[in-house]
């Protein structure tokens, strides 16, 4: 699913990074998009799997993405290893449920720059999100 | 035979997702043992489990208390397909907690999720099961730990 254009304030356009949000769970997609709160970051759109999310990417060219692991069709971990192949500066947030340390190594070293565990408060999303765009 | 351990892994799994989600605490009932499976409320969350243990976990859950949930968790979506999207979640919070504190020992499978009056739970003929009743303001769904 895509999402509008560039936001505008007082006539001028606002600098921001685009946000891509991947996530199987329609309500895990609609609770990150409403839970973070940073102004600079624009939703251009959501993917409930890894290749609606590499076809999003193809359309909208995202900056940073929140990344769920366990999906249909094509997993977190190999949506990782091709977005970042596509474009080196993406900044990866996992979102997932998978608490073990050996995913979390798996996915920094794919080449995700964060991860956080499902379930999650708003403060815990929104300082992985700082600290990803850090 | 279950260790306790291990159950305190899958019901600590199910409450922090109420804790954490919902910002508000469940608490565990008395839990009992059974033969078979007990009837399950109309949205269930299943794993399976295989390697050092093998059978099945899942938590199952009424409506009503997925609604009050939801509503907890800032959702405006009411649906069967969003009930059946947040039972999954909380099965899937379920196996990623005992991923991490299993290890490898455990093979644990994608949750997968079940609905209807008469959803086909899976059948564990000759095993007993432990049931703990996950209580959350005035409803209750259980927890179904069912291994070998």
């Amino acid at each position: 699913m895509i999402f509008g254009g560039r936001q505008q304030t007082n006539g001028k356009a606002r600098r921001s990074l685009k946000l891509m949000i991947v996530d199987d769970s329609n309500i895990m997609r609609r609770r990150i998009e409403r839970s973070q709160q940073f102004d600079e970051l624009e939703l251009v759109g959501t993917a409930g799997n890894g290749v609606e999310a590499l076809e999003l990417f193809q359309k909208t060219d995202p900056d940073v993405v929140t990344m769920d692991l366990t999906m249909p069709r094509m997993d977190g971990i190999e949506c990782i290893g091709r977005l970042v192949a596509l474009k080196p500066s993406i900044r990866i947030l996992v979102i997932s449920a998978l608490a073990d340390k050996a995913t979390a190594v798996e996915a920094m070293e794919k080449g995700a720059n964060g991860f956080l565990n499902k379930p999650f408060t708003d403060r815990q999303l929104n300082e992985a999100i700082a600290e990803l765009m850090r | 035979m279950l260790y306790e351990q291990e159950l305190k892994t899958f019901v600590e799994g199910t409450t922090n997702f109420f804790e954490v989600a919902a910002q508000q605490a469940a608490t565990i009932g008395s839990p009992y043992l059974m033969e078979g499976s007990p009837a399950v409320h109309e949205y269930t969350g299943v794993i399976n489990i295989s390697g050092k243990r093998e059978g099945v976990v899942y938590f199952t859950a009424p409506k009503a208390m997925l609604t009050v949930l939801l509503m907890k968790m800032q959702e405006h979506d009411f649906s069967h397909e969003t009930m059946r999207d947040l039972v999954g979640e909380v099965a899937n919070t379920i196996s990623g907690n005992a991923r991490r504190d299993f290890g490898r020992d455990f093979v644990i499978s994608v949750p997968s999720v079940l609905s209807g009056e008469k959803p086909d739970v899976p059948k564990r003929p000759g095993v007993r099961s432990f049931i703990i009743p996950i209580n959350w303001r005035s409803h209750s769904a259980k927890l179904v730990v069912s291994l070998t």
